[in-house]
């Protein structure tokens, strides 16, 4: 494998440098640098970021690889300017044992394109019974630390304390999927005036920060670490902005598509639109923004959830709740941060990684750290293209929007997986 | 107009519009022969997700008035019951050359998918707990006929406006066409978060002394197994109207309701049957309404 030496790239939008990229590290970082041999590609007007890392991806193998597989996931991921991503456990199989999680790690591992890490259920088969064997999958090859039945709540509160309780013997966090379901039966959209005149059920956000509220308590309670998938409202970031006043060790993420689209996408009918949690107000997205500009939200992940044609060519109420994610996600949260780069290298990459227990990841870009980067063109504005997307599915909800960032290169362990804006397998 | 989905893309001008014709076409339908020529050679198709022998012989008698070819497509035994999708059967519809497509359906919104996928037009006839356009313009018909006008009028919605399809498209148009319109329900049976242009209230009793025209909601019976409210006979007697109720009414106030009533439940046989409910006209005058927006929306822009 031949050395890497990037010219004159902006290190967190910094000074232009030079990075040499070698055995999978960072070699060197400094003007002028020279190095026999080397394959250079120019980094000018380009930003070197962290390598983002994703703490919520959909890759839906396996079971629907119609939709996705780790593959073509991992292909979106690395155009998207991540070099890891977490794989959330509601395939089908769920991912409830070590033998599951091993599978989708390997795939991983062959894909090659980014490091996919295995999210483990927290209850077998995402029932809400009773625990699957956590440690069994913390102790596999797979090495899961974060354990989610996302999709669903873990909605019954002395199973949740006990999984909390349970995963501390190996450092392990509960993700939780907030969503009160007796709150949420037949539900459809956030619950408000458009819901009202749309005739579609409500999705009130209680339903949310009721659990949330619970969770950060139980969490607290039993000194155990808590991740809020999604968060949605405005009363949940209130709530998560208390508990941390408080010390309870509670991290929160949100997702690109709740910092930009509120719940007037609806109108349409089109379930393009349609996402657990769903689109909220105006005045919920700016409660988020402000949240994420603050810390109180401490990441952005994409939730990315491809869903086959037919599962979303039809009625809304018929429709699978989900939006793509991974190559729209850093040209979003460009959009609403603005080029603060340093904010953005850690909401969607030193954060997740420390959530996730990703050590290889998520390490600020000097030397001697893993060549885990990515280099994106802040001048180019581009329009979201869904069959130009490399995701099996096309349900991005920002198709025709122009969005600004283009991520160009992406490097995991000193090898290139994206360059010139392509994939490399 | 091309499709006719919900009320709220009708202004009032084209709302008054359809009433006028609806009253020209009332008159065809007092002759002996109840036919016109206007749609010959054009194909209605009435496609039905939802059991509703009303409301479909109500749009074929329409069609049919009008010479229009009328196609029954029932989801019961079709393709649709062996899992094609709306979108596949709109494709078929349009390759059979449909002109209209007349769409009644559980999910709300389902007429807007449909009017995606086909060159014709689309007619509500009523899409989950959305809209149901053509009840609405039937009952501001039935006011006007009865009350000689609509703005300036009092309204007074009661029973289950959050499931209420009816009532959706009702407070839109009669918004639109002046009207003030109070709703009225148990709390937990009226949506959380309402536009400005309507009122609520709690207490039907106090409210019937203020109205010109009392619209009577259905409640469906899965309503009673979920704790909307504690009984039957509860909602009875708090929103139900009775004669008692009817005498608190102004004399002229008339009463509504779209059917199938429940009668005993929210409407007992003494008003459901007395001179001022409007129950049977409204049934009439819904053929009259719907010649009418068939017409506007195939004849008209020939």
């Amino acid at each position: 494998m031949p050395d890497i030496l990037i010219r004159n790239a902006r290190v967190l939008g910094g000074e232009p440098t030079d990075l040499l990229l070698r055995d999978g590290v960072i070699a060197e970082i400094g003007a002028g640098l020279s190095a026999e041999g080397a394959e250079v590609v120019d980094g000018t007007g380009l930003v070197a970021l962290p390598g983002l890392v994703d703490l919520h991806t959909h890759l839906r193998e396996p079971g629907r690889e119609d939709a996705e597989t780790v593959h073509t996931g991992s292909r979106a991921a690395a155009l998207g300017g991540y070099t890891a991503v977490c794989a959330m456990a509601n395939t089908s199989p769920v991912a409830d044992t070590a033998g599951v999680v091993e599978q989708v790690y390997r795939l991983g591992q062959e894909a090659g394109l980014v490091d996919v890490q295995p999210i483990g259920a927290v209850t077998v088969g995402l029932a809400g019974e009773r625990l699957a064997e956590l440690g069994a999958m913390a102790d596999s090859a797979a090495r899961v630390r974060v354990f989610s039945d996302d999709g669903f709540c873990v909605a019954d509160p002395r199973l949740m304390r006990r999984a909390l309780e349970y995963v501390k013997a190996f450092d392990g966090v509960i993700a939780q999927h907030a969503e009160e379901p007796r709150l949420t039966q037949g539900a459809q959209m956030h619950e408000g005036d458009v819901s009202a005149r749309l005739g579609l059920t409500g999705w009130p956000a209680v339903a949310e920060e009721s659990i949330i509220a619970r969770d950060v308590l139980l969490a607290g309670h039993v000194g155990a670490r808590l991740h809020v998938c999604h968060v949605s409202t405005a009363g949940s970031v209130e709530i998560i902005r208390m508990a941390k006043a408080r010390g309870v060790r509670v991290t929160a993420e949100v997702t690109p598509h709740h910092l930009l689209l509120t719940h007037a996408k609806a109108e349409s009918y089109d379930p393009v639109y349609k996402v657990n949690p769903p689109l909220r107000t105006d005045a919920d997205v700016e409660a988020l923004r402000a949240g994420l500009r603050d810390g109180t939200i401490d990441i952005v992940a994409t939730d990315h959830a491809p869903h086959a044609a037919e599962d979303k060519e039809c009625e809304w109420a018929y429709a699978r709740p989900g939006m793509l994610g991974l190559e729209t996600a850093l040209p979003i949260v460009l959009d609403v941060l603005g080029e603060d780069w340093p904010l953005i290298a850690e909401r969607m990459s030193y954060a997740p990684a420390r959530i996730a227990g990703l050590d290889g990841h998520g390490n600020a870009l000097t030397a001697g750290a893993p060549a885990n980067l990515t280099l994106v063109d802040p001048t180019v504005r581009w329009s979201v293209d869904p069959t130009g997307l490399a995701s099996l599915s096309h349900n991005t909800p920002y198709a025709g929007m122009t969005v600004p960032g283009r991520i160009v290169a992406t490097f995991l362990r000193g090898v290139p997986t994206v360059l010139d804006g392509k994939v490399q397998k | 107009m091309k499709h006719l989905l919900s009320t709220a893309d009708l202004d009032a001008a084209t709302a008054t519009e359809i009433l006028d014709i609806a009253t020209e076409m009332a008159s065809v339908s007092g002759r002996e022969i109840k036919k016109l020529p206007t749609l010959r050679g054009r194909t209605v198709v009435n496609l039905f997700y939802e059991d509703s022998t009303r409301t479909r012989i109500s749009f074929e008698a329409a069609a049919k008035r009008l010479s229009a070819d009328v196609i029954n497509f029932s989801a019961k035994g079709s393709s649709v019951e062996k899992g094609e999708s709306l979108k596949d059967t709109a494709w078929t519809l349009q390759a059979m050359g449909a002109d209209a497509v007349v769409i009644r359906h559980p999910a709300s919104g389902a007429p807007h998918r449909l009017a995606d996928w086909v060159t014709g037009s689309v007619l509500n006839a009523g899409d989950g707990t959305h809209e149901h356009p053509t009840q609405a313009l039937l009952d501001a018909y039935t006011i006007r006929s009865r009350m000689g006008r609509i703005d300036g009028l009092h309204v007074v919605i009661v029973g289950d406006v959050l499931h209420s399809r009816v009532a959706r498209s009702n407070v839109l148009l009669l918004n639109t066409l002046g009207a003030k319109v109070t709703l009225v329900g148990p709390p937990t049976l009226v949506p959380t978060d309402l536009n400005a242009s309507v009122q609520v209230a709690y207490d039907l009793d106090a409210v019937l002394p203020q109205a010109d025209v009392v619209m009577m909601l259905r409640v469906q019976k899965e309503r009673m197994t979920d704790s909307y409210f504690p009984s039957a006979r509860e909602y009875s007697r708090r929103y139900g109207l009775d004669g008692a109720r009817l005498r608190r009414m102004p004399a002229h106030a008339i009463v509504m309701h779209p059917g199938p009533m429940n009668r005993g439940m929210e409407i007992t046989p003494e008003v459901a049957d007395s001179p001022r409910s409007t129950i049977v006209e409204q049934v009439t005058n819904g053929v009259s309404v719907r010649m009418a927006c068939l017409y506007l929306l195939l004849g008209g822009a020939r």
